[in-house]
């Protein structure tokens, strides 16, 4: 390169000399390109949107403490039951696993000063907002009406312009997670630290590694699908009007080929945090490195054809649901033995029962629950049973929320102090994870019986024999809601009054802690050698037979 | 490669203003646009997969395809891909000539390529005009032209690429034998923009065919 240093310029004008030595709270609204910014922009972004989809919930479960649609408009039920999923996807855990913690951890963990592509990262931030501004402008055209799933003719007969808005805005999501995910592929292949082997790669990169791979080939084709729509609903086209010669489920296999990777676009980056988390926290090297981190790319791979279970109540022919039966079964083999990975991990360690180590432990018993619902939901004859009904819901919600939400919490307590300087308040913090852990199993146990029972989803109105059981999901529903007040409480407090952590307070061996607290601007003033594996805990480096977990020289 | 500085850099500015060193002396990392480049190629042909996909399932399901009444023209599309397709070899002879520091001949194979894709363009919008269908007209005009001028903006795209790459080269040293990652992308897109008019052609014109035949 001949030309001079072009360093990080906050506002993509003339490029001073070098950057500040901090950032100021106003270049967190700016198109910053440091990807520690990015990543708490995407955090706090998505968690707010957290917050809209919260009392989405909570108005819908006040709805269902009576039979009757008495609370809120049936055609405002709808709206909110559609965008509540919308919301907890595409705007919190989506930008927040992969967009938040991809972002600020992967360069710190690979040794890089930042991404491979620092300007198209906060492009692909800032496609979010407008997203988001979209969705709330539907709801001044009443609302997308058609679930999450916006499965034609419902998409194309209700609600037509707030439909079109919320195609849109999922476009928009979905461009921002392709150029999110090329990104990754580039810094994850190319900009790693030269001392670092693949296998001393931190699992958290192998597993954003599998969850970009899948992004970047399933995405595009939801992009098909609701392109497609989009002209369905504005321009007289009829790829989805049967009475025209279109086909409704075509659709739904363009929506189910992403929308079924897209939940392990969810709940691989929270697998990741879990191998970080859990090792550090019991101090012994993870169970079975190489097992877990070929395991994501196996979920990744066979996670591509398994979408047709979705669909066994679609007039699927035998042969298909078959295929996808057994496909379904046997993606769940890689998950599994992550689970044993970590279980195994935790055995005869020197557990500590911090906020971060109880979310990580309630996500391995949320998980497993939710996953062998899944299996009985992947086996096509229980799923024609049980589809569309409550049994559906208490899945997706054990995972999505025991999984992913306890999985974003895990890495929130786990890594506040590297991205704040601050420690987190502990008790407040195990008071959350009780008040959630505790919630959310009132909220969505009782659901897989009131489906077995034949209740349906999505309905504002229901029979009456089912209320007991849904008010206790209200109930559970409400303290999932109070359990957000000491967690805000204490990020808001930590963050401006917590005790100042040091740069490796949980004594921990990935790069990410040999820097600061919080890092650099540019991460490190040299950058850091690696010498030993990401989980080396109580192993005696042979150079001075002291535990690498004793700082070292190498590693300032 | 310098950052993007001026507003009319800013068209390849996403990819190109990438290669930044840091501010510590170290080496710069390497420059990684044609990876990402091609990384994001990726993705954009499982698009066309969805889209091809689509089609494919549609057209199974029709008793007679494209239905009664509408027919596909040939002629001009079929010169329309003998175009298309050369011009693929004349912007690897543009490469050619950049990377031998060949200023001038890079110019003029680029130029002749963007001619070459302005041709393709218009003759798709002629089509349009004279055919006898309409976007809405039945499910086969839907995908004709979806499929069609999904492709025509990829075109589109490209055409833009290799302007804004020849207006990049007006700057005395921007290109040369060692600076040539612009053209090189902008070659890379445009080879992909072919190979995917390829498959489509072969799809709804050459498949029509076939079934106008039976």
């Amino acid at each position: 390169m001949a030309q001079t240093q072009v360093p990080v310029a906050p506002h993509g004008g003339s490029p001073a000399p070098h950057p500040p030595q901090a950032w100021k709270w106003y270049d967190y609204f700016t198109f910053n390109i440091d990807h520690k910014v990015i990543g708490i922009q995407y955090l706090v972004f998505s968690f707010f949107a957290y917050l809209v989809g919260g009392l989405m919930a909570v108005a819908l479960r006040t709805e269902l403490l009576t039979p009757d649609p008495d609370f809120i408009d049936p055609t405002l039920y709808n709206a909110f039951l559609t965008n509540h999923g919308t919301i907890m996807i595409f705007f919190w855990v989506v930008p927040a696993a992969i967009g938040g913690f991809g972002n600020y951890l992967v360069p710190l963990m690979i040794g890089a000063r930042d991404m491979a592509f620092p300007r198209l990262n906060a492009l692909a931030f800032w496609l979010n907002p407008p997203a988001a501004a979209l969705l709330v402008a539907s709801f001044f055209y009443g609302g997308a009406q058609s679930g999450w799933t916006a499965y034609p003719p419902l998409s194309l007969i209700t609600a037509k312009t707030a439909q079109s808005m919320w195609v849109l805005a999922i476009v928009l999501v979905g461009t921002s997670s392709i150029l999110g995910a090329l990104n990754f592929i580039v810094t994850l292949l190319k900009m790693r630290v030269p001392s670092q082997r693949w296998d001393q790669l931190p699992l958290f990169c192998w597993a954003m590694f599998a969850t970009s791979a899948l992004a970047l080939v399933s995405t595009p084709v939801l992009a098909v699908g609701l392109g497609l729509l989009l002209f369905d609903l504005n321009f007289g086209t009829s790829f989805f009007k049967p009475d025209a010669g279109g086909n409704v489920i075509i659709y739904q296999h363009l929506f189910w080929f992403y929308s079924h990777p897209a939940v392990y676009l969810m709940i691989l980056p929270i697998f990741g945090i879990m191998s970080e988390v859990i090792p550090v926290h019991a101090r012994k090297p993870i169970f079975g490195y190489k097992a877990i981190a070929y395991s994501s790319l196996a979920i990744c791979l066979v996670g591509l054809f398994v979408w047709v279970h979705h669909m066994f109540t679609s007039g699927t022919p035998p042969w298909m649901r078959m295929f996808f039966t057994v496909s379904t079964l046997i993606v769940a083999v890689p998950t599994g033995v992550k689970i044993f990975g970590w279980v195994a991990t935790l055995w005869g360690g020197k557990i500590r029962y911090t906020s971060a180590m109880l979310f990580a432990v309630g996500l391995l018993a949320m998980f497993v629950l939710g996953g062998i619902s899944g299996v009985t939901l992947g086996t096509a004859p229980v799923d024609i049973h049980v589809h569309d009904t409550y049994y559906v819901v208490a899945h997706f919600h054990y995972v999505l929320f025991g999984g992913s939400v306890f999985g974003l919490f895990a890495g929130i307590y786990h890594w506040f102090p590297k991205i704040t300087g601050r420690m987190v308040n502990e008790p407040l913090g195990k008071l959350h994870f009780v008040m959630t852990f505790i919630g959310a199993n009132l909220t969505f146990l009782p659901m897989h019986e009131l489906g077995l029972q034949g209740m349906p989803r999505r309905v504002a109105l229901y029979d009456p024999q089912f209320v007991d059981l849904n008010r206790l999901c209200t109930y559970g529903a409400y303290l999932l809601a109070l359990s957000t007040v000491p967690f805000m409480i204490n990020m808001v407090w930590s963050w401006i009054a917590g005790p100042k952590a040091s740069g490796n307070p949980w004594n921990a061996l990935t790069l990410e802690w040999t820097t600061a607290s919080p890092p650099l601007i540019e991460n490190w003033e040299v950058l850091p050698v690696v010498t030993h594996g990401p989980y080396d805990y109580g192993m005696l480096d042979y150079t001075n037979g002291r535990p690498y977990t004793e700082p070292a020289e190498q590693e300032a | 490669m310098q950052g993007a500085t001026e507003p009319t850099e800013m068209l390849l500015a996403p990819l190109e203003a990438e290669s930044a060193t840091d501010g510590h002396g170290e080496a710069a990392h390497e420059d990684l646009r044609v990876l990402g480049l091609l990384v994001f190629l990726v993705s954009e042909s499982l698009m066309f997969g969805g889209l091809f996909a689509t089609y494919l399932i549609l057209r199974s399901e029709a008793g007679r395809w494209p239905p009664e009444g509408t027919e596909v023209e040939l002629l001009l599309p079929t010169i329309n891909t003998l175009i298309l397709v050369s011009s693929s070899w004349v912007i690897n002879k543009g490469n050619q000539a950049i990377k031998r520091d060949d200023l001038g001949g890079f110019r003029l194979w680029f130029g002749l390529t963007a001619l070459m894709g302005a041709i393709f363009l218009a003759g798709q919008v002629y089509e349009y005009r004279t055919l006898g269908y309409g976007l809405t007209t039945n499910i086969f005009a839907n995908c004709f032209y979806l499929m069609t001028g999904f492709h025509g903006l990829h075109v589109f795209i490209g055409l833009l690429l290799i302007l804004g790459v020849l207006w990049r080269s007006g700057r005395p040293g921007h290109y040369g034998a060692a600076h040539h990652t612009g053209p090189e992308m902008a070659e890379i897109y445009w080879h992909f923009v072919d190979v995917i008019w390829v498959v489509l052609f072969s799809l709804i014109y050459l498949l029509s065919l076939l079934n106008g035949a039976s």
